[in-house]
């Protein structure tokens, strides 16, 4: 009995410290909408009520978590192999024009949409090689690495949207691609498609793969150990590469989802502002979601919740959309902490106890 | 011309130099902080803040030392006392500064993502013989001596080198390892926080929601080139500087101007970032960081 108890506390213990942190999130938001002389109150009713109330709410908010649990994903692999992968915005870029160059490119219907999304993936795979290359070659931290690529990706990417793929009529964007390498929308007049799906799909294979496959074994087990595991005879080179692989073609995906999944442009605009920081929100999906690809898909149904209410926020509470990014950041400063719950009972109690 | 290339190295010098010379200091005694570009950005909308709030540039600065030294304080106890993940807490603080500064910027001015700061909460600068300095310029290279003097000549080095080396032995030893470590933290992140004065009042004269523009990394690849030595971080940071200028140096020769016309630009920025990129592949080979460096430590 005591054993059932202790182990259905272990399973919702993450959930409650996700929960927890997330308090503390919108707390300090409260704070920091109180200061500017906003009503927080009003600004979070209008944000939820924006965000999960109403049936093209409730899409729009499906349509943000599709590249969310993406970008969740490529983050949660890279700390699952005891990596710090902030380089998923880069390779989200990458994804994105890949899907521009493909999505335009006259090909069989039957194939279009297929080819479109290997193509991006493999972009984004292929943006990911040099920081995995350097790090085992010459052991140059990917934290420096990955941001570098970033930022020049930045300007790759500005210079690919706004000449060789800029749309001849509408010079603000590139070419919208073509109708048959899109995802199909779900609910007409809504943003949600298709790709959701197979954001979804992605998910659960990445979980297979790291769960019950051997190769998914030898990257947790260098991730927990890695002396330990290149005791076990675990090479620590091959995991680290198939890592930032794998997290490269979720981000590969994600961006192509923003392109192929997005109506009603279909294309990047050049200030790249549509596919822009869904790498680094990423990041806090995948901390809430416990670095585990399910727990990205819950995590990422609330922080795409977030974003769409925001706009809503943004329109009746006149609270900029930014705060939400701020909101990110104390929820992730919260997550740092190992069991702060624990931490602040004992405080707590000690406090009574006196 | 060179004394152009000179002077816009060396101004592009000072915000990686007093960083990188802030982050050494802490990572000598066992804390990293990849924070380092949220405290840039956020130093560097607050100090126009507060410069333009009292029209003084001097309360601008101490208003910046004030945020660096309050990041490095969160991040202290989170990563310190909290024995909390220091590279997560660290990219929260780079999220945090992503949005409350382009929130700041549009509630402040309402005007989306930048604002000009004006002349007369800029700066002065130094006449010199080849041209306007910062003064700032002297204080960096100041700097890094000071903290090289106080690693290497004082009780207090030897204790901050000594918490990040081996935390049991200096505890043993009577020294408090938490307090070391937290106070070496602020210390670095209030650096930084001079740092982005620096670029919002003094270089760049304005601030946006994406001032420092990867400058926060660059400056870890300065630490870690540097192995943590203050003076080879200065080093570093006069050599990325130099990648710096020459972006901008490229974009006033005449003889490069067709090339420029169109989209060549978007190339001419990335020097940075990929030379950066390069040299630390190259250069950082094996260097030796403490033992106890980011890891944080429990009294058994």
């Amino acid at each position: 009995m005591s054993s059932l108890t202790e182990s259905f506390s272990k399973a919702v213990k993450p959930i409650t410290e996700g929960v927890f942190a997330i308090g503390i999130g919108l707390f300090v938001g409260a704070l920091l909408m109180l200061v500017w002389g906003f009503d927080p109150l009003r600004a979070y009713l209008e944000l939820f009520r924006g965000a999960f109330f109403g049936k093209f709410q409730m899409a729009t908010t499906l349509s943000y978590a599709t590249p969310y649990i993406l970008t969740g994903i490529t983050f949660a692999i890279g700390q699952r192999a005891g990596l710090f992968n902030i380089g998923g915005e880069g390779q989200v870029y990458m994804g994105a024009i890949a899907a521009v160059a493909a999505g335009t490119y006259a090909l069989p219907t039957s194939v279009h949409l297929l080819v479109t999304v290997i193509f991006s993936m493999l972009a984004g795979a292929a943006w990911a090689l040099p920081p995995a290359v350097l790090k085992v070659t010459r052991g140059v931290h990917e934290v420096v690495s990955t941001v570098m690529l970033n930022w020049t990706c930045v300007f790759l990417c500005r210079y690919l949207a706004m000449g060789p793929l800029v749309d001849p009529n509408s010079a603000e964007k590139t070419i919208s691609v073509l109708p048959s390498s899109r995802f199909p929308i779900l609910l007409s007049g809504s943003e949600l498609t298709a790709a959701i799906f197979a954001s979804v799909v992605f998910a659960v294979v990445v979980y297979i793969i790291l769960w019950h496959t051997a190769i998914g074994y030898e990257i947790r087990a260098v991730g927990l150990n890695p002396d330990a595991a290149r005791y076990g005879g675990i090479s620590p080179l091959r995991s680290t590469i198939l890592a930032f692989m794998l997290g490269g073609f979720a981000a590969g995906l994600a961006g192509a989802s923003q392109v192929i999944g997005r109506p009603p442009t279909w294309a990047i605009y050049g200030t790249l502002a549509n596919i822009t920081n869904l790498g680094f929100d990423g990041i806090a999906v995948a901390l809430i979601g416990r670095n585990h690809p399910l727990g990205a898909i819950i995590a990422a149904i609330f922080f795409g919740g977030l974003y769409t209410g925001s706009r809503y926020m943004q329109m009746y509470a006149r609270v900029p959309v930014e705060i939400v990014r701020a909101l990110h950041g104390i929820i992730i400063l919260a997550v740092a902490i190992p069991g702060l719950l624990d931490i602040i009972k004992k405080w707590w109690e000690k406090r009574r106890g006196k | 011309m060179i004394e152009e290339i000179v002077a816009v190295t060396l101004h592009a010098m000072v915000p990686l130099a007093l960083t990188a010379i802030g982050e050494a200091f802490n990572e000598k005694a066992g804390v990293v902080n990849i924070g380092l570009e949220g405290i840039l950005l956020l130093s560097s909308f607050m100090a126009v803040l507060g410069a333009e709030a009292s029209k003084s540039w001097v309360v601008g600065i101490l208003v910046a030392l004030l945020t660096g030294a309050l990041i490095g304080l969160s991040h202290g106890i989170i990563s310190v006392y909290g024995k909390g993940d220091q590279t997560v807490s660290g990219i929260g603080i780079n999220l945090f500064a992503l949005g409350f500064v382009a929130y700041g910027i549009w509630v402040a001015w309402g005007t989306p993502g930048h604002h000009m700061a004006s002349p007369a909460i800029v700066v002065p600068r130094l006449l010199t013989p080849i041209g306007p300095i910062s003064w700032m310029v002297f204080v960096t290279i100041i700097m890094a001596f000071l903290v090289h003097f106080l690693l290497h000549k004082t009780v207090i080095g030897l204790r901050v080198k000594a918490v990040g080396e081996n935390p049991e032995a200096a505890d043993v030893a009577g020294v408090e390892v938490e307090l070391v470590r937290l106070l070496a933290c602020v210390f670095g992140a209030t650096l930084a926080g001079l740092a982005g004065a620096f670029m919002s009042l003094d270089q760049m004269a304005m601030t946006t929601k994406e001032l420092p523009a990867g400058r926060g990394f660059i400056a870890l690849a300065c630490v870690a080139f540097s192995g943590l030595e203050p003076l080879l971080a200065l080093g570093a940071a006069t050599l990325f500087g130099f990648f710096g200028a020459l972006g901008l140096w490229i974009n006033i020769i005449p003889y490069f101007k067709p090339w420029l016309k169109y989209g060549a630009y978007e190339f001419v920025h990335m020097i940075p970032y990929l030379t950066t990129l390069a040299v630390v592949s190259i250069a950082v080979g094996k260097r030796r960081f403490p033992k106890a460096s980011g890891v944080p430590y429990r009294r058994e």
